[in-house]
């Protein structure tokens, strides 16, 4: 399981930094969305990978033993959302961009 | 304490009008007052002081420490502050902006006040600074001039960059003694001394000392300052703040004075300052450069003394201080009231004034007799001293034949220019070159000179009586025991200095004459006006600031984005394996093998490689399968136990999904095009993937290395084990977000109501490019066909109809995903992006002008709200004294639901939902919207119709 986990996160991070080293902005924009994923899968396996131990409790028995790890997931909730409004400014930028300079390069102009 | 004064100047600055004059006076006549009356507390207890603790812990304290050298420093800074105020009174024009002046000048008055009452060695270097700020602000007062604005860069440079250096050698002293309290550094002895670090930071310390008080080589900067107006250069640059260097050299003498190293130093660049000085004085034609020389050369004069290192030439550097401030400052004066009555300072144009202003003639004769050296007057004295140290037997042949032949030059070329401001300036026929007629100047604006030259007199013949119990006191101050036995009387006998003395009047006149018939006309050193400070000054700062920055941008910098992200990824890489590589170790071998969740990451893992191989020309198809990848991520959520991420995940996942796609019309088209790419492209794409795929690499065996190891114990089983109790929920993760880390999430939202408002604002100005202004391809071939027509009404009727069916459902299921947040998966993030995709659904079911005439949502209320409702909510837990963002809980039993949980947190969560809703949904008809309007290519002027965007303005 974790080595499936690691070579995913290996992979979405590679193509994500493979992507924001082209120059043009859609590359960057799917670039930036896939080293997000491989970024929030990273901060979920800091918890340490368990299945069937949701942080929800059940009723009283609140021992840590029988749960995973919520602070990596509130973190990585908050990033998801994060990533959500950065892709959106950043997709809103571009189009702008795009009007302005006619083109859809990086540095806005063609080389 | 001066200090609450001194507050009181800074206070009243800002309201200073046309009453400046008299509150600048009455500030400075006041701290004068208060100075003068704690005397006989200094005489007595010998220091004063107060402290203020800022921070202890590092031994930066406000201290305010009084002795008597600072008490002769405050008597000087207030005394002259006081009389320039009045001179500057008549002096100043009344188009000038007074009021700036005289704050101006009051904040100094504060800052040189601050650095002498400094008990503290930080806030000593601090207030340096300041004074050199203010400086440079007074110095560029009139700047409309160039000239001004060229010598106030100069001397912040040269004095800030001394600054700098106090600031580091001040560190380096605390550093050694071990506190920053001036009362424990001049207490350490010799600790310094003998500290392996002394010789940096003397180098440095005197680099301070040096670049304030003009000395040589940093000595170009002060007749430049002479740009200033004269009060300002009758105060700050002869009387107090040059005199911040050699003070520093004062208030540090017992300490760091004991060695070789200073001797060295500072007696030799005192000594070349003190002879430069006086022969460019003697060149000069304009008079205040003159005497700007002149204070340079005075300065070195102290400079020597403090060198010299013995008790004695410390007690004549004292001395000289206060002297040379006193005739200084009036000779300044004087030569404003000069420039002000003849418009002119120019020596070779002035002559014979003494027929026109015969009183002001009288003191100034007198004032530049005490620069000179003359008997009786306070110049005499010190001087006399200064002669008598350098004649002091030293057993190095070089320093005991160097010192006084040197001070005896010195002391000639001084007696020489005075002779020449005298002679040439009220002496000889009448000036024929004056475009009107010289006066005696009003009589309040020759009061303060007179004053200050009534006190040379003063000083010169009784000086056991005027100034002695004051000087005694700020010897005793720096010298502490060892204060040698010194005699204050104008006659000491017939002895060596008073050889000198006469040796160098004599050979002041003598130079004079033949300077005078031939030398008349020349302006500056006759050899060294190719080698001027200021030129090389100029030169080193436009090839600083301009050319070798220039060059290393183009060296280093690129505008280009791709070069800069290269250059980020691969230091973070380099970074990544320099900390990880040793803490690698062994890697176990996996455990378990899950054939599904390895099936899920094969069709994650090609879904992400071909999403970046399509992204170039297909980018739907580049879209879809990153959202392929998405899925997986997803997917992976929910696996290892994180039900709330992966509904997130998968929601975020549709609402971005739906953005790019409204977003994709606007991009250019871009056909795939025959592979004939360049080797350097090639090259470039290899060197990305190689790059790309270390970086893989790295993230992978990171991953893994952490994931087989034991997990540490950190706060995670606080949560776990209080968020039932403490919380009043079971889903910890949503508990955390609305409770325990409550303000993070205020934070996160506030973020996105920020992103949707830029969002919203950025489209409101969109032109779309040239090329997708039209309306696209599919569209227009629908156009005019009965067919068409037919094909756009039908167009995915039945699928609509559920749509706009489903949505009383999607609401439903949002507002039941945000009741159970607290105890199961979802909340106020899943119930916000829920509801928006309800909205989303409509967009797709009955296009946007549909949606638009029927929206009664106002996005932009709902971010208000909703944010002001997560606000209220923590802030109602502070109204009942809990910290920000405590929850309250209770079960509450609704009829025909049952039981749900009531916390507060549910609604800070509302709020979070709100806002959610709001951003979304403003992001998404904002995008939607362009649809809709009637596109303009940029650069179409006329501004754009915005009927249907006025509603959610």
């Amino acid at each position: 399981m974790e080595l499936i986990l690691a070579a995913a996160i290996g992979v979405l991070a590679a193509s994500g930094v493979y992507l924001i080293l082209r120059p043009r902005t859609f590359q960057v924009i799917i670039g930036l969305s896939l080293i997000s994923y491989a970024v929030n899968l990273f901060i979920l396996a800091m918890g340490r990978l368990r299945m069937d131990a949701a942080p929800i409790l059940d009723g009283a028995n609140a021992n840590p033993a029988d749960y995973v790890d919520p602070v990596p997931q509130a973190l990585v909730l908050t990033a998801i959302v994060i990533g959500f409004a950065m892709t959106a400014l950043f997709l809103v930028v571009l189009l702008a961009a795009r009007g302005l300079t006619g083109n859809d390069h990086v540095d806005g102009k063609l080389d | 304490m001066p200090f609450l004064a001194c507050i009181l100047a800074y206070a009243l600055q800002g309201r200073l009008s046309s009453g400046a004059v008299y509150v600048s006076g009455g500030v400075a006549a006041l701290l004068f007052l208060i100075t003068l009356l704690l005397f006989p507390q200094i005489s007595a207890v010998g220091v004063l002081s107060h402290r203020i603790e800022w921070i202890p812990q590092l031994g930066l304290n406000l201290t305010l420490r009084m002795d008597g050298l600072a008490w002769l420093f405050c008597v000087l800074i207030t005394l002259i502050g006081l009389l320039v105020v009045l001179y500057a009174r008549y002096y100043m024009s009344p188009k000038d902006p007074v009021a700036r002046f005289y704050a101006l000048l009051l904040a100094f008055m504060g800052a040189m006040l601050g650095l002498v009452l400094s008990g503290n060695i930080i806030q000593l270097a601090v207030f340096w600074e300041l004074t050199g700020l203010v400086s440079f602000l007074l110095i560029g007062y009139w700047y409309h001039r160039g000239d001004a604005r060229d010598g106030a860069r100069m001397a912040l440079i040269v004095t800030g960059m001394g600054g700098l250096a106090l600031f580091v050698a001040m560190l380096l002293i605390g550093h050694i003694v071990g506190s920053y309290e001036l009362d424990d550094v001049l207490a350490s002895g010799s600790t310094l001394v003998d500290s392996p670090l002394y010789p940096v930071t003397l180098i440095l310390f005197l680099l301070a000392a040096f670049t304030k008080s003009a000395q040589f080589p940093f000595q170009f900067w002060l007749p430049n300052a002479m740009t200033a107006p004269t009060p300002v250069s009758a105060y700050l640059h002869s009387a107090t703040m040059v005199k911040a260097g050699v003070f520093l050299l004062t208030r540090f003498w017992p300490v760091m004075s004991d060695s070789e190293l200073w001797f060295a130093i500072v007696t030799y660049t005192g000594l070349a300052t003190l002879i430069f000085g006086a022969a460019a004085a003697l060149f000069q034609r304009d008079l205040k450069g003159l005497l700007a020389y002149s204070t340079i050369s005075h300065l070195g004069l102290i400079t020597t003394l403090l060198g010299m290192g013995t008790p004695l030439a410390a007690v004549a550097a004292i001395f000289h201080i206060a002297n040379h401030a006193t005739f200084k400052a009036s000779l300044f004066m004087v030569v404003g009231i000069i420039d002000h009555e003849t418009g002119t300072r120019d020596v070779r144009k002035l002559s014979g004034l003494r027929r026109f202003m015969p009183f002001t003639a009288t003191f100034a004769i007198i004032a530049c007799g005490a620069m000179a050296g003359v008997p009786l007057l306070n110049g005499f004295l010190s001087k006399e001293m200064f002669f008598t140290e350098t004649a002091v037997f030293n057993p190095n042949a070089f320093v005991n034949l160097s010192l006084p032949i040197g001070a005896t030059i010195a002391g000639m070329l001084s007696v020489a220019y005075s002779i020449k401001f005298v002679h040439g300036v009220f002496f000889g026929p009448p000036p024929t070159e004056l475009d009107r007629v010289p006066h005696e100047p009003p009589a309040l604006m020759r009061r303060p000179m007179e004053l200050l030259v009534v006190v040379c007199l003063a000083v010169g013949i009784i000086p056991g009586i005027t100034i002695g119990p004051f000087l005694a006191s700020a010897v005793q101050s720096v010298l502490g025991a060892d204060t040698p036995y010194y005699s204050l009387s104008v006659w000491h006998g017939f002895n060596w200095p008073l050889l000198m003395s006469l040796l160098a009047m004599l050979g002041g006149v003598v130079i004079y004459v033949p300077y005078y018939r031939r030398f008349r006309d020349v302006d500056g050193l006759p050899f060294l006006t190719r080698f001027r400070g200021q030129r090389i000054f100029e030169r080193l700062l436009v090839n600083a600031t301009n050319k070798w920055a220039r060059s290393f941008i183009e060296l280093f910098g690129t505008q280009r984005l791709q070069p800069q992200i290269f250059i980020v990824v691969l230091l973070a890489l380099l970074a990544g394996v320099a900390a990880g590589w040793a803490r690698m170790g062994n890697l176990p071998l996996p455990e378990s093998f899950d054939p599904v969740l390895g099936l899920v990451w094969v069709l994650g893992g090609v879904s992400a490689i071909a999403a970046a191989q399509q992204a170039r020309f297909h980018r739907l198809a580049a879209m879809i399968l990153m959202g392929g990848a998405g899925l997986a991520t997803c997917i992976t959520f929910a696996w290892l136990s994180a039900p709330d991420l992966a509904l997130t995940q998968l929601l975020a996942e549709i609402a971005t999904t739906v953005l790019i796609l409204l977003g994709l019309r606007w991009l250019p088209k871009r056909l795939p095009v025959p592979d004939d790419l360049t080797l350097r492209s090639r090259a470039r794409r290899a060197r990305d993937i190689g790059l790309a795929v270390l970086v893989g690499l790295g993230a992978a065996l990171a991953s893994y290395a952490v994931m087989t190891r034991g997990a540490p114990t950190g706060i995670s089983e606080f949560f776990l084990a209080n968020a039932y109790k403490q919380g009043g929920g079971t889903n910890v993760v949503n508990v955390m977000l609305v409770d325990f880390r409550g303000f993070d999430t205020m934070g996160e939202i506030t973020v996105l109501g920020v992103v949707a408002l830029t969002v919203f604002a950025l489209l409101r100005r969109f032109r779309p490019a040239a090329d997708s202004a039209d309306r696209p391809e599919q569209q227009r071939l629908l156009d005019g066909s009965a067919e068409g027509q037919r094909l756009a009404d039908d167009f995915l009727r039945i699928p609509a109809l559920i749509m706009t069916w489903l949505f009383p459902v999607v609401i439903a299921i949002a507002i039941y995903m945000l009741l159970r947040g607290h105890d199961l998966p979802g909340g106020g993030f899943i119930a916000g992006i829920i509801l928006s995709l309800a909205f989303i659904l409509q967009y797709m079911a009955n296009g946007t002008r549909w949606v638009e005439e029927r929206l009664r949502v106002l996005p932009v209320l709902w971010i208000g709200w909703g944010l002001g409702l997560a606000m209220l909510t923590g802030l109602g837990a502070m109204a009942l004294g809990a910290p920000f963002l405590t929850s309250a809980f209770a079960y509450a039993e609704i009829p025909l639901i049952g039981k749900i949980p009531l916390a507060t947190a549910l609604l800070f969560d509302l709020g979070v939902f709100a806002l959610v809703v709001g951003a979304t949904v403003l992001m998404l008809i904002a995008l939607a919207h362009q649809s809709i309007r009637r596109p303009k290519p940029a650069g179409s002027a006329k501004p754009r119709e915005r009927e249907g965007l006025a509603k959610w303005n």
